[in-house]
This record gives structure tokens, C-alpha cells and sequence, in this order.
């Protein structure tokens, strides 16, 4: 590992790591608790779940989001559901083995500690949720009910219809809000976060913009929690929401903290083709579907027939062709290059060709005839078991039927869904220790905003696992290994010159945009970085694209700056404003993501170097020279950086090819 | 799918800031695709105000997925405009005909100043929930969560309150600007579980009590709410809050 970077995983074997760092970590005694005072950037899963924890303990917590409410994070948008390794459905499931999955979905890029962690954890968020009112899915008998996800093999999903993410954020939003009421949280809604402020190398506050007024605020903390969510919209095209951005991570990032593996990037097989130069964003159809839809092309290249005239023998059910022993669920770096390789290769489906088929004739039938025969329709006809069939996919994924009905104007109960695979989380982030923390001291990172857990491809369903995770059940114990040395410190006032002086900064970017008024929108510029990515840094990338694409950025980013029209002015809410401050980040950041990719000679998970693949066309890792995190130091200047790497020792798992078939 | 174009008429409500008073805009718009949603038409006549030279037309929204309740337009006299069952960023112009008008404008609550043109403040949501709209359990109290079985039926009446966005249609609907629905579909969804037994009735009092003194309106049972919910959050959860309501503050006296 490189001089700067220590990862601080506590010795002793793995299982018994986090339990021992528990009960010796230092901790801050209720008195001096409510003297230090917590920023929490971000009310998603992790920043709604830390602050409301944080407040429990006694800490003074300030919360920030840019939407109107800490309701509408975007992890209200989560579909699927959580793992967890509580083991409901008795088929074999444990921590160890939740903790192999995730170390094997994520192509071994991922930290052994870490990930034991989360597994071990997982359970309690579970416990934690119900609690708080979450209204899992139930079975009749009244217990929770699970299904499954990819590239795992038994069924430790726990989920709400298709709303999981909403479900679990209200719980956590209304835990926030407790303690909002108990004014021991203040929040601060349509507030910007655009610099983190740093005294005597200790990380000290931030600088926030009122999004209302416009105006320019300086906030003090003893410690900053950056819980800002993922940065896939640099693709501009994604699954995320509108909003959802990388400014938070960036701006600290340029400020001291390190981005881990910034090319690891998540796309997602079963999305809702693009359709037009209108899109402003894509849709997800949540994993759950691969649970009872069977993906396929027609067997004849350009066959125009519509689906459901497709007859049986003349369909090709690809994945379960290729991957026998995991079939519609593998891992989804696994499905969407299967369904690139299809497309690419003439057997698309839909206007564009750039689709393929989610098809759930099949299982209703299946649960058509589990319902007769439950109900004593001996002789139920075809027609029967269909539509018997069909409520049970209604009640399972109707929420995500009905969503697809309402976006193509086509009915996925007739004919088989289109999809095709869309930009949707992010594995890489900033860089963070054991603790939770960024190599800036006081400055953290949780939630999706981090790179710590998901190596090289994220599985389904671990995301809001990590969130809450971090939020509830790690950073209230690491914290005091920090907080518990600066009970001495009193609150700095925020005339302090490092506050002043990234005030004036930030207030001189907004101003400089302000002044370009050139002649083209910001959408324009984050149309045409979405397209560089997506073509040269996405689904397959190489060499010669990815140089390509950096020159293209760097030009871009030069063009920005000198012709981008912002209307308005400063002193009000000014939504082109907001825009252009994360377009700009977007652009210095994807051009470390093509810098990243190109570094990494090699294919592993989400990452697809197209000079490194097997014959059969999977990926081919290269664990002698890139079993390595790579962490990037901003230098400041033109956007230079330097690699730092950690190396990944995996002591308790067999280090192997990874097969799905 | 059978994309086809629209010319429209739109008249837009344009309002600088909460201080200022607003009127009424129309822009003509051409070219736009049924496949569309509507945010997307927006975006489309935005980005021709920028190239003219003119201020876009500010509004909510974030995931456009009809998951977050961020939008929140009133569309030809109806929130969420004509069709049921959907938010507005879920709307798509194919369910518009070529040359309509169409009439957007905010949400309309003494509760909910606006702020710009269709951006409104919905804080007065949180201050409710703020005020009971949760369980109190510290984080770590809790107990295997099979430990507590919960019948089928309940649970899913519970989901059902539970999906509830926070987007504030129910109140726009309502001619007295009540938000019933709202409190009441957080009130059902924790009645039906178990675990919000211990708070069952302060619960309701308080949050009720915020309510009225956020100024929104009271309920005159005229279902608009339920009518125009994107969720299809029912009346019965009314009848319920009515019934916890009345049966909390006997036991409080
Ligand atoms: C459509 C969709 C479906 C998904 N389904 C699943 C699923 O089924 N299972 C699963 O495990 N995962 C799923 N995921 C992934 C998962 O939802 C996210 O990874 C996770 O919710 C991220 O949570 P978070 O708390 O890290 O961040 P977020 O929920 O993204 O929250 C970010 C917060 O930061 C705030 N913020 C950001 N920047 C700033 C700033 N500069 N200043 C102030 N505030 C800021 C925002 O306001 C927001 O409150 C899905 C993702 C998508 C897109
Ligand atoms: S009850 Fe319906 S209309 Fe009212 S806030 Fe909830 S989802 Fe919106
Ligand atoms: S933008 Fe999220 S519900 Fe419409």
C-alpha cells in the first residue's frame, strides 16, 4: 500500500474484526457529545439513517439536501429490495456467505474487511426497519417474505412491492424527523453544499447555498458526513434522478480527498430503451423481474414478427444458453454485455434494434396452474390459468408494469417487455478507511457516495443494504475513534479566514458562470459529455477510444467555460445555476474516469477493456498486476492528478476466475 | 407505439419569488413528440426560452419516475393533470390532442407559498411529520424482526398508506386546502402494525394539531383528495384518522 494510504482493518481473523474494534473503540461520554457538533451532507438512506443515529447518541447534527424535503433522497426511487443474511428461508445463507457473494459479484476489486462487515450487520438493518414501521412484504403465515436477486443463489431479498427504497427511506426519514421535532437535528432543505472547509488539515465545515435566496452560508461541524449518493448522471443519460450529482465528493476531492476506482460504474441490464433525442432520463425495471421474466432474441436476425408471435423453438433464451447455472440471474456487468453482445451482433429487437426481450409468459402460466390447483379448478382452461397467472405477476411487480405501461404505451402483461441496458450506480467514490473516513481528517464518506464495498460490480439489492449499513450500524461506533480526540475543541467561528477565503472562492465560480454568457445551454454540454462517456467509457471500452475521449473532455471543459448561457441572476433560485455548478464538476470528473479506465489494463466486473477478454468474450482479470484500489490524488493546476494504490490482500477467500455458468 | 407530433398552446403561471405576484404566460410550442412525458415537453420549451434569451420556467422534480412526489404541477385545473392515477412526470403527451391549450400553474395552498412560477413549499409536510409521524425506536433497540409475525392483510393495508409520496395533490384538489389524506395515510400505516401501538394516540393528536396550525383547511368530506390522489391513497384512511382521532382525544381528556 502507498505511504499516504492506511486502510486501518483492525487485526485478528476476519469474523471476529469488527466485534473486537467495537468494544475497544474509544467513546465520547454523553456531556461532551452534545458539544460536538455533526454535518451530515445528504438525506438518503446513509445520511438520513447516520443523522438520526448520531442524534439518538446526543451529538448536535446539522442535515443538508438540495430537494424540497429529506423525504425525496434518491433512494426513494430503489425498487428491488435488501439483502440480508438472516437466513428466513433456511436455504443455506450466512453471513460468511453473503460476504462471499459480494466479494465474488464484485470481481475481487473489493476489501475483505469491509464487506465482512456489512454481511455481519445486514441483519440488524432488517430488525431495525420493521421497527421503525417498514412494511416489508409479508407471507400469509405473517413472517417476512424474500425472493431472489443476481448472481447469488439463494433468497435473501427482503422487499416491498416494487418500492423498497421508499419504504426504507420513510423509516428513516420519519426517525429523522423525530428528531427534528426534538430540535437535537436542524435541517436544511434546498440547500447546496459547494465546498468543504478544512483548518489545520482537519476537515471543518462547509460552504452551503440557499437555493432559495441564492445566498451564500458558512457552517461549522466537528466532523463532516458526506452521504451525497452516486455520480452516474455524468453519463447525463441514467437511471438516477434529475438531480443527482458528484459536486459534494468533487469538491472535497479537490480539497485533499482521494476517489477510489472513479471508472467502476454499474450498468443495469433490464432498463427501458431509450426513445428518442427527447429522453431526459431512463427507467429502471427493477432485478426482481429476472426472478419470473426470461430474457431472449429471436434466434433469426432482423425477424419482424412481434413477440408474442415468436414461436417457442425460434426464441433464444441467451443467458440461460450461456450461463446454465445461473441463467436469467447472473450478475448484471454479466447480463448487459450479453444483451450489448446480442444487439451488436443484429438480433436487437424494437424500432431501434437496441433492445431485447423480458418475457413472463412463461412463470404466468406457471403461477396461473399453482393458483388452480390451490383453488380446486381441476380443469381450469388456458384462459383461466392466464389470467389467474396474471395477478400474481400484478401483485408481485405491478407497480413496475404499470410504469412501463405508461412510459412505452405498450401492456408487458401481452406482449414481452423491451429493454436494454442503462447507466445506474456507481461502485467507485471517494475513497475511505476502515472508518468510514476520506484521507481528509473529519471528512467521511457513506452510502453510495464511498467506493468500499462493491469492488468492481455492485449486486442487486446491496445498495440500500450498504446505505443503512453505514449510517446506522458503522459511523456511530467509528466516529468516536475520531471525536473522542477532539472533545477539547471548541466550536470555530465561522469568521475563521479558511471560512471567509471558501466563501469568496465559491462565490467567485458561481460568479465566473454567471459572466460567461455564452450561447449555448447547459444541457447542451452535459448532452454531448453523456455521449462521450457512454460511447468510450461505457459498456466496452479501449485504449484508443479512452485517450480519444480525454482529449474530447478536455476541449469540451475549454468550451464551457467560454460559451455556456446561464439566465438569470445570482440572488434567487436560479435552477440553470444549480445545473451548471454540477455540469462543470461532471466534466473534470469524467475525464478522471476515462483516465482510470485506461490506467487499469485489465476486465474485471462493470469495467470491460476490450483488449482483455477471453475467447468466449467474458473478462479477464488481471489479479497479478490489478489487485489494486486505485485512489486518486487531486494536484490541483489543469485537472492533474496522481495514482495511489491500496493494495487488496484476500486472506480468506480464494482468489478465482469467476464463473457463472 | 405510434409517435406522432403536437403544436400546443401553453399558458404558464410565472411568478419571480414569493414577495412578487404573478400572472399568466403563453407560449406557443411546436413539434413535440407523444412519446413524451410532460416534464420532457417542459424541458423542451425551456431550453427555446434560454436560446431566446428568457428565463426558463422553474418547477420541481427529481426522479421522474413518480416515486419522490418533487413535482407538482396543476394542470388544466387538475394536479397531476387529466389522467388518473399518475404524477405529472409520468403524464405523457399522448394523452394531449394537437392544438389544446394547456394551462399549468402551481399548487394553490395558504400552506404552500409559492416560490417561483410552479415551485412551491411543502415544508409544512415535514412539520407534521416532525411533530408524530414516526415510531420511536432508537436505532439498535430492536428485536429480530420475525419475532413479531404481522398478518398478511394488515401489512398490506399498512403498504398501501404507506406509499404515499408527500407530493401534496390531495391539497390542491381540495377546495378547503386540507391536508386529511396526507396525515391520515401516515396515521393508518402506523394503526395497522403492531409496533405503532405505544403512540397510537398521541400520534394522531399531534399531528392533527400541526395541521390545523400549518392553516391548512379543514375536511369536508369532499373526496377531491382521493379523486386526484397519483397513489390512490383512499378515503378510508380518513374514516380512520376520524376514528383514532375522536377515540385519542377521549382517552386524553
Ligand atoms: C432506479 C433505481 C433503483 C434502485 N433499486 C435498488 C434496489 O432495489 N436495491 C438496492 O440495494 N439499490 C438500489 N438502487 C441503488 C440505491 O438506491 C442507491 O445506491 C442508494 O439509495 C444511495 O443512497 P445514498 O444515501 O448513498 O444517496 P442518495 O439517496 O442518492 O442521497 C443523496 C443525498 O445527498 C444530497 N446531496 C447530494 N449532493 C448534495 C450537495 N452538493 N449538497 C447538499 N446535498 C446534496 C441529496 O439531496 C440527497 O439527499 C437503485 C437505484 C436506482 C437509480
Ligand atoms: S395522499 Fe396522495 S395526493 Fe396526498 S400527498 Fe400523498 S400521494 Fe400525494
Ligand atoms: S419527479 Fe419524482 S414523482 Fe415526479
Amino acid at each position: 500500500m502507498s505511504q499516504v494510504l492506511d486502510s486501518k482493518i483492525p487485526e485478528g481473523a476476519l469474523a471476529e474484526k469488527w466485534t473486537k474494534y467495537k468494544s475497544s473503540v474509544a467513546l465520547v461520554n454523553p456531556a461532551n457529545k452534545r458539544n460536538l457538533e455533526i454535518i451530515v451532507v445528504g438525506s438518503g438512506l446513509a445520511g438520513s439513517s447516520a443523522a438520526s443515529t448520531l442524534a439518538e447518541m446526543g451529538y448536535k447534527v446539522k442535515v443538508f439536501c438540495f430537494q424540497d424535503s429529506a423525504r425525496r433522497a434518491h433512494s426513494i426511487a430503489a425498487q428491488g429490495g435488501i439483502n440480508a443474511a438472516k437466513n428466513y428461508q433456511n436455504d443455506g445463507d450466512s453471513v460468511y456467505r453473503l460476504f462471499y457473494d459480494t466479494i465474488k459479484g464484485g470481481d475481487y476489486r473489493a476489501r475483505e474487511a469491509n464487506v465482512h462487515r456489512l454481511a455481519e450487520v445486514s441483519g440488524n438493518i432488517i430488525d431495525q426497519s420493521v421497527a421503525s414501521g417498514v412494511p416489508f412484504a409479508r407471507e400469509y403465515g405473517g413472517l417476512l417474505s424474500n425472493r431472489s436477486f443476481g448472481g447469488t443463489q439463494v433468497q435473501r431479498t427482503f422487499y416491498a412491492a416494487g418500492q423498497t427504497g421508499q419504504q426504507l427511506l420513510l423509516g428513516a426519514y420519519s426517525s429523522l424527523q423525530r428528531q427534528v421535532g426534538m430540535g437535537t437535528v436542524k435541517m436544511y432543505a434546498r440547500h447546496e453544499m459547494l465546498d468543504i472547509v478544512n483548518i489545520d488539515g482537519k476537515c471543518r465545515g462547509i460552504i452551503a447555498r440557499d437555493l432559495v435566496t441564492g445566498k451564500l452560508e458558512r457552517h461549522f461541524g466537528h466532523a463532516v458526513l458526506l452521504c451525497t449518493g452516486g455520480y452516474g448522471n455524468v453519463f447525463y443519460l441514467s437511471t438516477n434522478a434529475m438531480g443527482s450529482n458528484v459536486t459534494a465528493a468533487w469538491k472535497a476531492h479537490k480539497k485533499g480527498a482521494f476517489f477510489g476506482n472513479p471508472c467502476f460504474t454499474q450498468i443495469h441490464p433490464t432498463c427501458i430503451p431509450v426513445s428518442g433525442d427527447h429522453q431526459s432520463k431512463l427507467t429502471l425495471m427493477s432485478e426482481s423481474l429476472r426472478n419470473d421474466g426470461r430474457i431472449w432474441t429471436p434466434k433469426a436476425k432482423d425477424d419482424k414478427r412481434k413477440g408474442n408471435e415468436i414461436p417457442e423453438e425460434e426464441r433464444d433464451y441467451y443467458l440461460e444458453r450461456r450461463y446454465p447455472a445461473f441463467g436469467n440471474l447472473v450478475p448484471r456487468d454479466v447480463a448487459s454485455r450479453a444483451a450489448k453482445e446480442r444487439c451488436d451482433a443484429g438480433y436487437g429487437v424494437g424500432t431501434s434494434k437496441m433492445a431485447v426481450y423480458l418475457d413472463f409468459s412463461t412463470n404466468i402460466k406457471r403461477y396461473g396452474t399453482v393458483e388452480a390447483t390451490k383453488n380446486n379448478l381441476t380443469n381450469a382452461d388456458e384462459a383461466t390459468i392466464i389470467k389467474l397467472g396474471k395477478e400474481v405477476v400484478k401483485e408481485k411487480y405491478g407497480n413496475l408494469f404499470d410504469m412501463y405501461k405508461q412510459i412505452t404505451d405498450e401492456n408487458p402483461y401481452e406482449v414481452p417487455m423491451r429493454i436494454y441496458p442503462a447507466v445506474h450506480y456507481t461502485m467507485g467514490g471517494l475513497w475511505v478507511d476502515y472508518n468510514l473516513m476520506t484521507t481528509v481528517p473529519g471528512l467521511y464518506a457513506l452510502g453510495e457516495a464511498n467506493f468500499s464495498d462493491h469492488g468492481a460490480n455492485r449486486l442487486g439489492a446491496s445498495a440500500l443494504m450498504q446505505g443503512l449499513a453505514d449510517g446506522y450500524f458503522v459511523i456511530p461506533y467509528t466516529i468516536g475513534a475520531y471525536l473522542s480526540k477532539e472533545i477539547s475543541v471548541k466550536a470555530i467561528s465561522t469568521e475563521h479566514e479558511a471560512f471567509v477565503e471558501a466563501e469568496q472562492k465559491a462565490a467567485e465560480v458561481l460568479n465566473t458562470l454567471m459572466n460567461i454568457k455564452g450561447t449555448k445551454s447547459v444541457d447542451h454540454f452535459h448532452k454531448r459529455l453523456g455521449k462521450i462517456m457512454w460511447e468510450q467509457c461505457g459498456m466496452a471500452r479501449n485504449a484508443i477510444g479512452l485517450k480519444e475521449a480525454i482529449a474530447e473532455i478536455r476541449a469540451l471543459r475549454a468550451e464551457f467555460w467560454k460559451d455556456v448561457k446561464i439566465p438569470g441572476t445570482l440572488n434567487e433560485m436560479n435552477l440553470e445555476l444549480e445545473k451548471a455548478g454540477r455540469v462543470a464538476d461532471f466534466i473534470e470528473l469524467g475525464e478522471l474516469m476515462c483516465i482510470d479506465a485506461l490506467n487499469r489494463n485489465e476486465s474485471c466486473g462493470g469495467h470491460f477493456r476490450e483488449e482483455y477478454q477471453t475467447e468466449e468474450g467474458e473478462a479477464n482479470r488481471d489479479d497479478v498486476n490489478y489487485a489494486y484500489v486505485a485512489a486518486w490524488e487531486h494536484k490541483g493546476g489543469d485537472n492533474t492528478f496522481e495514482l495511489h494504490k491500496e493494495n487488496l490482500v484476500y486472506e480468506n477467500i480464494k482468489i478465482a476466475a469467476r464463473s457463472y455458468k | 407505439m405510434s409517435e406522432k407530433t403536437l403544436n400546443l398552446t401553453l399558458k404558464i403561471w410565472r411568478q419571480k419569488n414569493k414577495e412578487t405576484r404573478g400572472s399568466f404566460e403563453t407560449y406557443p410550442i411546436s413539434g413535440i413528440s407523444t412519446d413524451m412525458s410532460f416534464l420532457e415537453m417542459v424541458d423542451v420549451l425551456n431550453e427555446k426560452l434560454i436560446t431566446d434569451g428568457k428565463e426558463p420556467v422553474a418547477f420541481d422534480h427529481d426522479c421522474r419516475e413518480g416515486i419522490c412526489g418533487m413535482c407538482s404541477m396543476y394542470i388544466n385545473g387538475r394536479p397531476h393533470g387529466p389522467k388518473h392515477g399518475v404524477t405529472t412526470c409520468q403524464l405523457h403527451m399522448r394523452s394531449f390532442k394537437e392544438g389544446e391549450t394547456i394551462v399549468i400553474e402551481p399548487w394553490r395552498a395558504s400552506a404552500f407559498p409559492v416560490l417561483k412560477d410552479l415551485v412551491v413549499d411543502r415544508s409544512s409536510f415535514d412539520r407534521i411529520m416532525a411533530a408524530g409521524g414516526f415510531i420511536s425506536v432508537n436505532t439498535g433497540n430492536a428485536q429480530d424482526a420475525n419475532s413479531l409475525p404481522i398478518g398478511k392483510d394488515d401489512a398490506d393495508e399498512s403498504f398501501s398508506s404507506a406509499a404515499c409520496i408527500g407530493c401534496g395533490a390531495c391539497v390542491a384538489a381540495c377546495k378547503n386546502a386540507s391536508a386529511m389524506l396526507f396525515v391520515a395515510a401516515k396515521v393508518s400505516q402506523y394503526a395497522l402494525l403492531p409496533q405503532g401501538q405505544p403512540e397510537r394516540s398521541t400520534r394522531v393528536l399531534k399531528m392533527v394539531a400541526q395541521m390545523e396550525q400549518e392553516g391548512f383547511g379543514s375536511c369536508t368530506n369532499t373526496g377531491a383528495c382521493e379523486a386526484e390522489c397519483p397513489k390512490g391513497i383512499s378515503l378510508s384512511n380518513i374514516a380512520r384518522l376520524n376514528r383514532e382521532y375522536i377515540s385519542a382525544s377521549a382517552s386524553s381528556k
